[in-house]
């Protein structure tokens, strides 16, 4: 490996690198505003200048690659005139609102003027002053603040795919500006806000909110999709006040969705703080004695085989297997987690996980989607894709439209029939696809869910074992699982049948079979209700807390340690960062209290032990926070009926998918733009 | 320098004539297929002088369109450049340089015949629309100084007499001839000496 000196050291680096990345090997710390480790390099800050022997002017050590035998110097007193240089002519324009701004405390520019800061200015013309610009509800803007790094233009044009943001004009007059100033067309809008150095683009939700240092935080997951993005939880006091990302080369890089990030405001909104209790067509407040009592009564008198039990989409993995331990011990056998009957062949891990894993996909060289929209479904996934299209040029194709997605990509077929035809050799594409070496076939639950959803799935699965696609160092197959709760569900077969296709759950629901309807934090599941008594246990007064008979108050995701296993099937710990409302209590206490009334008996004496009985059910578990074991099965064919049918994807309602989200206001604003929505008269 | 105004009252559409369309073809023959987004300089200019010399929004769009690139890019370049004119400057824009030569020889009178013959203030329209001015930095002309750059043409070697004459057939849309206005061709020495050390004073001179 090649060696620099830096600072009279001798460090090895790795060829390609820049000077600046050098420099971090040896542990020196170099001052920056356009630099950042996941965007092009700009050069247009100049603050990282160091001094290069043989070199008379100082150089940017961002965007000069190192070379061997360079001797870098970074504290001479040369490089502190020059950096001290560059700070007072970004400090010209700069307005002096540190005590109004609300990146005080964060501030990048803040943070190196006091180690590279003037003390007086000299500048005595008048500072320029810049028009706020309109960048939709999540992003305001004080863009007389704006140091014109380029961050977020090139965030805007290289990540999020969506060439919207610009910087118009020259010189002085130079502005960040959106095209036409309108909102971002991104779910991955708001990363802007992190990056940006300055007070210029702030959080608008969060806008005078709290001050960083006052928060306590909380590094946790979130269950918003099943990616499971890491995040840090900012909480004052008992509200959550925002979302931050947290570094996770492996899931999310840097970035979040804005689903993720601004659902937060959902977490004060709508809670459910007490039990209620449904007398004469109104939900009443009442004791949990009162509550508990009823449902006792009820389970006691009702046969165990009208009895359904339905798990939500942010349900943890201690509370999955809390639940099915209480529906075992009262014989109730009839659940599910799904909230629309998709296809899953639960006989083996690889069968309903993203095998190739989210970091895998910059290794493909082929990437096919079946019925899936990843920018919806899995925005973190799809921002990888895009990655890797926009790195390697990775051809991308699929069956079915998907509609924009941020890159190009080619649709190969749109109904299953072309899909067969992809399969038998049909169609040339099967040529295409053979001939890559690390290919990724992506398939989405939309389908999964029609009628030859077995047919595509088995089939797919088939045609890669047979080509070798499935071997120990690569695995093509992928689902693209929507929910957080789904894998951990599948691991603790939380169905009630061997074969989960044939579960008869979802023709109970539809034909009011059930007497009594458990639901566990479930409110995308749609029932007709009829005289069906609805237990549901929750965070948020929603779908299903509306048509419940007995509401029992539970802590959201934020309130309670739990785990959860994301579509790679990397199980990742949420910790508690603030305290539920109320009466609220932890849903595996609930089940104590019921089971207590019922049997006289405790279920679990302690978090800890349902935590490690859980972790025992993990299939090919390794250890927290890392894949899975890779163990292929030998799995027989399933032969099933193939029906000629048109992939739809179905559409869904992304800034209201869960019952958090459709609580935020934030969220709401959101969707009212996507959907082009009148404002309400009471808004403006 | 202010940043560029956009015009309020824009046309909605705007499209190469076939003639331009032909040119800015032979334009995108110059660059390699996968550098396509290199031509946007030369078509906005092309826009520029097929539309009165001024770029309209849509202009912007239809480049960003007919390069297949975001319609942003053009944007950044056309707000960019000083050369690119974002609201209308009439079908003549003077543009007076004012760089030291030039203002040494008197381009300041220049000015003054400017702002009383077609407006007061500069980048304004003149009163019949045809014709507007601005200062410039150095246009490259020095040796003929004081000059004034008319569209593409330039008139050099000015006083405040002929700039008046020159502007006032601009304004009746009958431009006089470019080039020297005291008879030099180009930038050659204006008193030619001899061989045998004579000097031939204006002998060209109108």
């Amino acid at each position: 490996m090649p060696k620099i000196i830096i600072n009279e050291k001798e460090i090895e680096f790795e060829k390609g690198m820049t000077v600046l990345q050098a420099c971090e090997l040896a542990n020196v710390e170099i001052p920056r505003f356009c630099y950042h480790e996941k965007l092009s390099i700009a050069g247009n800050c100049r603050m990282c200048l160091v001094e290069m022997e043989k070199s008379p002017k100082p150089i940017a050590s961002c965007a000069m690659p190192a070379e061997e035998g360079m001797k870098i110097k970074t504290n001479t007193e040369f490089v502190e005139k020059a950096r001290k240089g560059v700070m007072e002519f970004l400090l010209a324009n700069h307005p002096l609102d540190c005590p109004v701004c609300d990146q005080g405390g964060e501030c990048d520019l803040q943070d190196q003027s006091l180690y590279y800061g003037v003390d007086k200015s000299r500048f005595l013309e008048n500072k320029r002053f810049v028009k706020e610009k309109y960048m939709g509800p999540l992003i305001k803007t004080q863009m007389t603040r704006c140091i014109h790094c380029t961050r977020c233009v090139r965030f805007a044009t290289e990540v999020a795919g969506v060439p919207e943001l610009g910087a118009v004009g020259r010189g002085e007059d130079m502005e960040i500006t959106t095209y036409l100033e309108k909102s971002m067309e991104s779910e991955l809008s708001a990363n802007v806000i992190d990056l940006c150095p300055v007070g210029a683009l702030t959080s608008k939700p969060y806008a005078f909110e709290a001050r960083p240092w006052e928060l306590k935080k909380t590094e946790s997951i979130d269950v918003m999709d099943s990616v499971g993005s890491n995040i840090r939880v900012d909480t004052y006091g008992w509200e959550v006040k925002r979302i931050l990302p947290r570094v996770n080369n492996e899931i999310n890089e840097e970035w979040i969705s804005d689903k993720t990030r601004y659902a937060c405001d959902g977490l004060l909104k709508q809670r459910l703080d007490t039990p209620y209790i449904k007398k004469d067509g109104k939900l009443i407040k009442c004791s949990w004695e009162e509550a508990i009592g009823k449902i006792c009564e009820k389970i006691n008198s009702t046969d165990p085989n009208k009895l359904g039990a339905h798990v939500g989409d942010m349900v943890g993995l201690e509370n999955i297997f809390a639940f099915k331990k209480l529906l075992s011990k009262i014989k109730c056998n009839s659940f599910d987690f799904r909230e629309k009957n998709f296809y899953i062949n639960s006989s083996d891990k690889i069968n309903y996980l993203f095998n190739s894993s989210i970091k895998g996909i910059e290794d493909s060289d082929l990437i096919l989607l079946v019925g899936c929209n990843p920018r919806h479904e899995a925005t973190m996934v799809n921002a990888r894709i895009r990655k890797t299209f926009s790195k390697k040029k990775t051809p991308i194709f699929s069956v079915g439209e998907p509609g924009d997605l941020t890159y190009e990509y080619q649709v190969v077929g749109k109904s299953t029939q072309d899909l067969k035809d992809i399969i038998d050799g049909k169609n040339h594409f099967k040529k295409q696809f053979l001939s890559s070496k690390k290919p990724i076939v992506i398939i989405g639950e939309s389908a999964l869910e029609m009628k030859s959803g077995q047919f595509i799935f088995e089939e797919i699965k088939e045609f890669l074992l047979k080509n070798n696609f499935i071997n120990k160092n690569w695995n093509a197959l992928n689902i693209l699982i929507q929910n957080a709760s789904t894998v951990g569900c599948l691991d603790l077969k939380f169905f009630n049948s061997n074969n989960i296709y044939e579960s008869t759950f979802f023709d109970k629901i539809e034909n009011n079979k059930f007497e009594i309807i458990y639901l566990l934090g479930s409110d995308n599941l749609e029932i007709k209700k009829k005289d069906e008594f609805i237990i549901y246990q929750g965070s948020h007064g929603d779908r299903g807390a509306e048509i419940a008979d007995i509401i029992l108050p539970s802590p959201a995701y934020t309130e309670q340690n739990s785990l959860f296993i994301n579509l790679e099937g990397r199980v990742q710990e949420c910790r508690k960062a603030s305290y539920p409302p109320g009466k609220s209590m932890e849903d595996w206490k609930i089940f104590n209290l019921i089971y207590k009334s019922l049997k006289n008996e405790k279920l679990f004496y302690k978090h800890e032990d349902l935590k490690n009985s859980a972790m025992k059910e993990i299939i090919n578990f390794s250890q927290i926070d890392s894949l899975p074991k890779k163990i292929i099965k030998d799995n027989k064919k399933i032969n099933s009926n193939f029906d000629d049918e048109t992939i739809i994807i179905k559409e869904i309602d992304y800034y209201f998918s869960n019952a958090v989200a459709r609580s935020s206001k934030t969220m709401s604003d959101c969707r009212k733009i996507k959907l082009n929505l009148p404002k309400e008269g009471t808004n403006n | 320098m202010t940043l560029k105004t956009i015009y309020e009252k824009q046309p909605e559409v705007f499209k190469f004539s076939d003639k331009n369309l032909k040119i800015a073809e032979d334009i995108l023959k110059k660059y390699p297929q996968d550098r396509k987004k290199s031509a946007v300089m030369p078509l906005l200019y092309l826009a520029q002088k097929q539309n009165e010399n001024w770029i309209p929004l849509s202009a912007m769009k239809y480049i960003a369109k007919y390069l297949s690139i975001p319609y942003i890019k053009v944007y950044e370049v056309a707000t960019f450049y000083s050369m690119y004119n974002l609201s209308p400057v009439g079908k003549y824009l003077v543009q007076v340089c004012t760089t030291s030569p030039c203002l040494i020889r008197g381009a300041d009178k220049l000015l003054k015949v400017c702002k009383e013959k077609i407006s007061t203030n500069e980048k304004e329209l003149s009163e019949n629309k045809k014709c507007s001015w601005m200062e410039v930095e150095c246009l490259g002309a020095c040796v003929n100084a004081p000059m004034i750059q008319v569209n593409e043409d330039y008139y050099e070697d000015l006083d405040e007499k002929n700039t008046r004459e020159i502007i006032e057939s601009l304004l009746k849309d009958k431009p006089l001839k470019p080039g020297s206005y005291r008879g030099r061709k180009n930038t050659s020495p204006e008193n030619i000496q001899n061989f045998n050390g004579k000097i031939n004073y204006d002998q060209n001179r109108r």
